[in-house]
């Protein structure tokens, strides 16, 4: 029945309808900014597109997987932003980077934890207890930081590597991104841990009843995604040149939550993947950038990525044949 | 009833026409072209097996479902209810088992929900409270329910009174009860039946879905059978005017059946093995004292009406439910005949102690609806499957592969999602998962439930099957042709506790009714006096057990 399908269904079998869909709109947007504007091809401003994307696409692709198991981390941008601080701090009191990366890495791990044992024992919706801690965090950012910028990172080797070094002509940034995200999507695909996700946020009963501990992996992806907005906060401190506490991060949860959506993940959990997020974040990417390369007033942007997020999920609603009868699920 | 109310409801016409309904849900077509018509004044028992369509049928009558094809005629007009508040509207109601209550406000405004007394907006709750009293007097239900209680603390007969008052204090005219007396008491089912009498007296079509043959004839003017989704047939109860003979329950079980029943199971004994499971005295806040073994190559059936405690008692010896006193004893370790003590703190304790369970609700507790057929059934064993935590795919498809075929999923591949797959081919799934991770105690909780008759056959050959391997098998199930028909030995409960144990030889209906509804089929004072003593010396028991 399904032996004889043609290569063009095989092919889209393969990319995915979504991904398809992605590569369309992204090919659309490309065209119509590049024909505006023939500077938005130079190499110089696919790199630019390419870094910027670097830190947003890392908070992506680890909410891809806290959106699979069913839930939400919308505290990622503040961690980011409590990490950058600590890190720059820590950093310019030891005079080490690895010490600096380290702390960040730490801190971030120790958030996401507070954010797992707060839904898990707590027993707190995770949209309601990443909120709490969205402020918190943030609120810990400013109060070791004062409310600025701390440190100084830009003479250090290893920060300024990060941020403008390259290897085989692709800048450092991108290649974080592409190792956190190749990791990530071993892990959903390959592994028993990965599969587990999947079935935790399809239906959290019957993992439960299949012998799953889903407060395990509730715990483990909140840690995991406050690690990975840990490494976000180094790559925001290497770009700066310091630890910032608010500026770069703020609005992440954002733009992470909007890319999961428009990459398909189901926000109700069990249903998405690391790639299509990444397909997303360009498309998010391209369009922020080719909006700046024409002028557009900056505040525009946020107008765009919202509107943005609710079309995804509209989308996605309405292909699930949900009746429209009070609150959604 | 009298013989002038007979010929009321004779000479009236039909209120309610359903004509030609179809519907389809991914993969089942649940009913295919089902006429049926209840006139004013009629009590129209509509019956069929577990998965006929009777569901179905009322979720489109209310207008919680749209037919596919097909129309309701009510008073000769052809009416669209596209929710269920446009049929309230017309006057159709449909009382659910399990309504649905607004937690936290009271009986009175759950009552009246939707048409709250008001004036400029603003609630008058005395008097709401007031005129829900004078109601529940007017109905006959006076002193049965508070109308000051809040929602959450009801139990399911209040809840069922709540929903039936919501249709009496609107002006119904057409209303159908889907089983109304499984959660309902002796008395309660008194006053119901009174009800539905008067109700029929005001001219009201009354649809009564139950599985329950004594009550059927017992208020029931006409018996109309669904199968499979498609309407078999009907019979007057009382015969028909002509003379024809009053029918008989023998004729109702050959419709809804369509087959000889006795042929659907596998009639062979089972040597009983070692002991697998053994229950002392286990207690929690469901269940009481629950003692019983289970052994290794024996089918043991759990009965009991709904809410008796089985599916709680599944969960505790599943490690889902915590047990407050007595012990889990396993016998089920390989090369080990004694007994250990089981201390379960979760369902992956169970399962790594070698027991598995097949939920009673599949589609919420057991599958992952829009994951692959593959995912499903590998799920309980991705551990076993997997090197350096990678899973190993090859692996994988040979299993899912060996279960599939087996069981005879019909899938046309096993990466279909299996919300595709029909209720039947999704209940081998769950069973496949499970006979995937070779379990040595299987419990079963409703297996049968919403699958076809063709495929009920061959899960229960499936389930002899297992036993013949020697896997413990233990079945909850309400339907008592099928416990009988394949348990080895039946454990009865009613309300938490065991009532009794009956081996196959000695299993028979009406024995097993007896015990599942303990004190309250007895309404002779001997067997009642018999049955409180009986509880009284259990309690007694137990109280000498806690002092030594």
């Amino acid at each position: 029945m399904q032996d004889d399908r043609s290569a063009a269904r095989r092919v889209l079998d393969f990319v995915g309808a979504q991904n398809l869909s992605l590569l369309i709109a992204l090919a659309a947007v490309v065209t119509i900014i590049g024909v505006q504007d023939a500077n938005f091809f130079s190499p110089r401003n696919m790199m630019a597109i390419g870094t910027t994307v670097a830190i947003a696409g890392l908070l992506a692709a680890v909410q891809t997987v806290v959106v699979i198991l069913g839930a939400l981390d919308i505290s990622v941008g503040s961690i980011t932003g409590f990490t950058s601080v600590a890190c720059a701090m820590v950093f310019t009191a030891s005079g080490s980077a690895s010490l600096g990366v380290a702390a960040a890495i730490a801190i971030g791990l120790a958030s996401g934890l507070v954010n797992g044992a707060t839904i898990v024992y707590g027993r707190v919706n995770p949209v309601i207890a990443t909120l709490a801690t969205l402020a918190t965090f943030k609120g810990l950012a400013q109060l070791i930081s004062g409310g600025r910028a701390q440190g100084y990172t830009g003479g250090d080797d290893f920060f300024i590597f990060l941020a403008r070094g390259s290897i085989l002509g692709i800048p450092t940034l991108i290649w974080v991104l592409a190792l956190v995200a190749a990791a990530l999507h071993v892990l959903l695909k390959y592994t028993d841990i990965g599969r587990n996700i999947y079935a935790v946020g399809g239906n959290d009963t019957a993992a439960r009843l299949a012998g799953i501990a889903i407060n395990k992996y509730v715990i483990g992806a909140y840690a995991l995604s406050g690690a990975i907005a840990g490494i976000a906060g180094v790559l925001l401190t290497a770009r700066t040149g310091s630890g910032q506490p608010v500026s770069g991060s703020e609005g992440l949860e954002l733009e992470s939550i909007t890319a999961a959506a428009l990459g398909g993940c189901d926000l109700r959990g069990g249903k998405g993947a690391v790639p299509s997020t990444l397909l997303a974040v360009l498309l998010l990417g391209v369009l922020s950038n080719g909006m700046t390369v024409l002028g557009v007033n900056p505040f525009w942007q946020n107008v765009a990525k919202g509107t943005l997020l609710a079309v995804a999920v509209v989308i996605q609603q309405k292909r699930s044949g949900e009746r429209a009868v009070g609150l959604p699920r | 009833m009298s013989a002038e109310t007979e010929a009321l409801s004779d000479s009236s016409t039909a209120i309610l026409r359903l004509e030609g309904v179809s519907k389809g849900f991914s993969g089942v077509q649940a009913l295919s072209g089902v006429s049926v018509e209840c006139r004013a004044g009629e009590v129209l028992a509509l019956m069929g097996e577990n998965g006929a369509g009777k569901s179905t049928l009322l979720k489109i009558l209310s207008g919680d479902l749209q037919p596919d094809a097909g129309r309701i005629v009510v008073d000769g007009t052809p009416r669209v209810f596209r929710t269920p508040a446009e049929g309230h509207r017309a006057g159709v109601r449909v009382i659910y088992q399990e309504p649905e209550i607004i937690p936290h406000v009271s009986v009175a405004e759950n009552v009246y929900v939707g048409a709250l007394p008001q004036r400029f907006h603003w609630f008058d709750r005395r008097g709401l409270i007031k005129r829900c009293r004078a109601d529940l007097e007017r109905f006959g239900f006076g002193g049965m329910l508070d109308p000051e209680a809040i929602g959450n603390k009801l139990s399911a007969a209040p809840r069922q009174l709540v929903e039936i008052l919501r249709a009496l204090v609107g002006e119904v005219r057409i209303i159908a009860f889907d089983e109304p007396t499984s959660s309902l008491s002796n008395e309660e089912t008194t006053v119901l039946f009174a009800l539905i009498e008067r109700l029929r007296k005001n001219g009201v079509a009354v649809i009564y879905v139950s599985h329950r043959m004594q009550e059927i004839f017992q208020i029931a003017d006409r018996v109309a059978v669904l199968r499979d989704g498609r309407y078999v047939g009907d019979r007057r109860v009382r015969g028909e005017s002509d003379g024809a003979p009053p029918l008989k329950e023998e004729e109702v079980v050959r419709m809804m059946v369509g087959r000889d029943l006795s042929a659907m199971y596998v009639r062979e004994t089972h040597p009983p093995g070692k002991v697998v499971l053994e229950l002392d005295k286990v207690t929690n806040a469901d269940v009481e004292q629950v003692s019983f073994q289970v052994r290794a190559g024996e089918i043991v059936g759990l009965a009991g009406l709904v809410g008796a405690g089985r599916t709680e008692l599944a969960r505790a010896i599943f490690g889902d439910m915590p047990i407050d006193s007595g012990r889990i004893l396993w016998g089920g370790d390989e090369g080990s005949t004694g007994l250990r003590e089981l201390k379960l703190k979760s369902p992956r304790d169970a399962i790594r102690a070698g027991i598995g369970l097949a939920p009673e609700e599949r589609k919420t507790e057991a599958l992952l609806m829009r994951r692959s057929v593959r995912d499903n059934t590998s799920l309980a064993v991705l551990e076993k499957l997997r090197r350096f935590r990678f899973v190993r795919r090859d692996a994988e498809r040979e299993l899912v592969r060996k279960y599939t075929t087996q069981l005879r999923v019909r899938t046309p591949s096993m990466e279909r999602e299996v919300r595709t797959l029909s209720g039947g081919n999704q209940q081998k799934v769950v069973l496949a998962r499970w006979l995937a991770r070779r379990p040595k105690l299987l419990i079963l909780d409703e297996p049968t439930r919403g699958v076809d008759v063709g495929v009920k056959a061959e899960i229960y050959a499936i389930i002899a099957d297992l036993a013949r391997e020697g896997i413990a098998v233990v079945v909850i199930s309400s339907d008592l042709p099928e416990v009988i028909g394949l348990s080895d030995r039946i454990v009865v409960m009613h309300c938490g506790r065991v009532t009794g144990e009956v081996s196959r030889a000695e299993a028979t209906e009406q024995r097993i009714m007896e015990l599942a509804m303990a004190d309250y089929l007895h309404s002779t004072p001997t067997a009642h006096a018999s049955g409180e003593s009986s509880k009284q010396s259990k309690s007694g028991m137990s109280s000498t057990a806690g002092a030594s």
